[in-house]
């Protein structure tokens, strides 16, 4: 698969408080990446890079070939077509949902991108039903609730269909089943041509919903590979703050562990 | 513990922001205002506050209340809330201007109290004054009781008004709720962690670095608001989706409105 995503180099500080410190990777068309962090670590900052809203202060990012400045998000043409191609789900819910009702919101992408007026009302209708949020219609989304508001947020960036889905933490704030609602969704798309990077620390989650996975560390890329490769490194995972030493006790004993959360078993 | 004066200030208000901007309860029930198309219930009832401002006597200005009265139990508006949130509120900001108007108005005296006279023409001026704020309060508080928010904001769309002035009502209103909650959640949570009473200059001083954090919270949410905008295709340039249609109905009333709102010029004038 060709190439979609190229970082070399990446920097990007936030009033000055560097945020990612020369990270490099590559990311190819139709994969399932998860980024994994402790909070802190540049994931968010990352995803942003890739969405094109910030700009990397030193280094290079290119999409498709094509080398992202701010110059080139001045030109319409590119710019629309590229909101048309990826697509970012925030972390907080209450930022992206800014219309006056979920009918709205999900609306408000299509709208933007120029959508025949019926297109829109049938994508839209499509959207919600797939989020289940089609009851919630025309429900201000300040009244929702966090799980409520999560699935809007979903909706109105699938509504777009984009080629290119950027996650950043989708099931934090979710119930369990609304939860496994959006890995079965992100399972889906496994194999077809859509490239979904999620940012993550739920490490149970992981081997659902990537086929390669980054750990970052303070703004760099701290190591790579699959799922089963990354997941059992204790030592990586610690240090990385993914995960820590679970003391409990088995009646008069007390002993600790590694507290993965994750498929793996540990034995006592 | 008890809650010191900005604390009850900032909660009164957090309530009264919410309560007022949140009519979605009466706007989906089924009345006379409710089943028009958004437009001409605009035009109407701003029609009909034109009126009430071009009318120069008071009995034209009681039949538009009279009016008024009638399309909010046409349109299932309850007359309770009408009294209590705009009626008596409108009273007492208003009487602060009326009531001076009743001894300084030259005119026929009516009645002396030492020093001070009250004239019929100041009588009048005062009941005029009142009148005609309540009624053209009334006819707006309608407008927003019975129409969705968004629906207000996609009629004004369509009689050309700025998309930025729509997009910046539009997202006054949305984030309005997000900061008063949080702003309760600030006070809650330093409530929660306050022992004993605090005197005023603290209090003033809590208060004030409290305005301080909510202010750099609003910069900063704004500031992903507009990221968030950018991310799904947002140019500077709003686009709304305006699926309003006119029936005879709609003609009807907006005929009765502009009927009623030109006939109470005439008489009034």
């Amino acid at each position: 698969m060709p190439v979609l995503f190229e970082l070399q180099d990446a920097c990007f500080e936030y009033d000055g408080i560097p945020a990612l410190r020369g990270l490099s990777l590559e990311i190819a068309q139709g994969e399932r990446v998860a980024l994994l962090g402790a909070n802190g670590s540049g994931k968010s900052t990352l995803l942003r890079i890739l969405d094109a809203l910030h700009f990397a202060s030193k280094g290079s990012v290119s999409f498709d070939g094509q080398r992202l400045t701010p110059e080139l998000f001045q030109r319409d043409d590119y710019a629309l077509a590229f909101r048309r191609r990826v697509a970012l789900v925030f972390q907080n819910p209450d930022v992206q949902l800014f219309n006056p009702t979920v009918f709205d919101e999900v609306a408000f992408g299509p709208l933007q991108l120029q959508w025949p007026k019926e297109t829109i009302l049938s994508k839209v209708a499509e959207a919600m039903e797939l989020m289940g949020v089609t009851h919630l219609r025309d429900r201000p989304p300040y009244r929702l609730s966090g799980g409520e508001k999560k699935r809007v947020a979903l909706a109105s960036v699938l509504v777009l269909d984009p080629d290119v889905l950027l996650l950043d933490e989708p099931t934090a704030t979710l119930d369990p089943r609304s939860q496994s609602q959006v890995v079965d969704l992100i399972q889906e798309w496994k194999g077809s041509s859509k490239t979904v990077i999620t940012a993550t620390h739920q490490l149970e989650i992981v081997e659902d919903i990537a086929d390669r996975v980054f750990v970052l560390e303070e703004g760099r890329v701290a190591a790579t590979g699959i799922p089963p490769e990354i997941l059992p490194n204790y030592e990586l995972l610690l240090r990385a703050n993914l995960v820590h030493a679970h003391r409990h006790s088995h009646g008069s004993v007390i002993h600790s562990h590694p507290h993965l959360h994750s498929h793996s078993k540990h034995e006592h | 513990m008890k809650r010191g004066f900005l604390e009850s200030t900032f909660v009164g208000f957090a309530r009264v922001v919410t309560r007022a901007m949140i009519s979605e309860e009466t706007a989906r029930r089924r009345g006379l205002l409710q089943a028009l198309d958004p437009r001409v219930r605009v035009v109407g009832l701003f029609s009909l506050v034109l009126a009430v401002t071009l009318s120069r006597k008071i009995s034209v200005v009681v039949a538009l209340l009279t009016v008024a009265v009638a399309i909010a139990i046409l349109s299932r508006v309850s007359l309770f809330v009408l009294v209590k949130r705009v009626w008596l509120v409108v009273l007492g900001f208003t009487a602060v201007i009326a009531v001076p108007a009743i001894f300084v108005t030259p005119g026929d005296p009516v009645a002396t109290f030492g020093f001070l006279t009250i004239t019929e023409q100041g009588l009048r001026t005062a009941a005029m004054l009142i009148l005609r704020v309540e009624t053209a309060v009334t006819f707006t508080t309608l407008l927003i009781l019975c129409t969705p928010w968004t629906h207000v904001l996609k009629a004004l769309r369509a009689f050309r008004l700025p998309k930025e002035a729509i997009a910046m009502l539009a997202m006054t209103h949305r984030y309005v709720f997000l900061l008063v909650e949080t702003a309760s959640q600030m006070l809650e949570s330093r409530r929660s962690r306050t022992v004993g009473i605090l005197k005023p200059a603290a209090q003033r001083r809590m208060a004030a670095r409290t305005a301080g954090v909510l202010l750099s919270k609003s910069i900063e949410l704004s500031n992903e608001v507009y990221l968030a905008m950018q991310s799904r295709g947002f140019r500077g340039d709003i686009q709304i989706l305006s699926d309003f249609r006119l029936d005879a109905w709609d003609y009807l009333g907006l005929t009765a409105f502009l009927l009623a709102g030109g006939l109470a010029v005439w008489m009034g004038r």
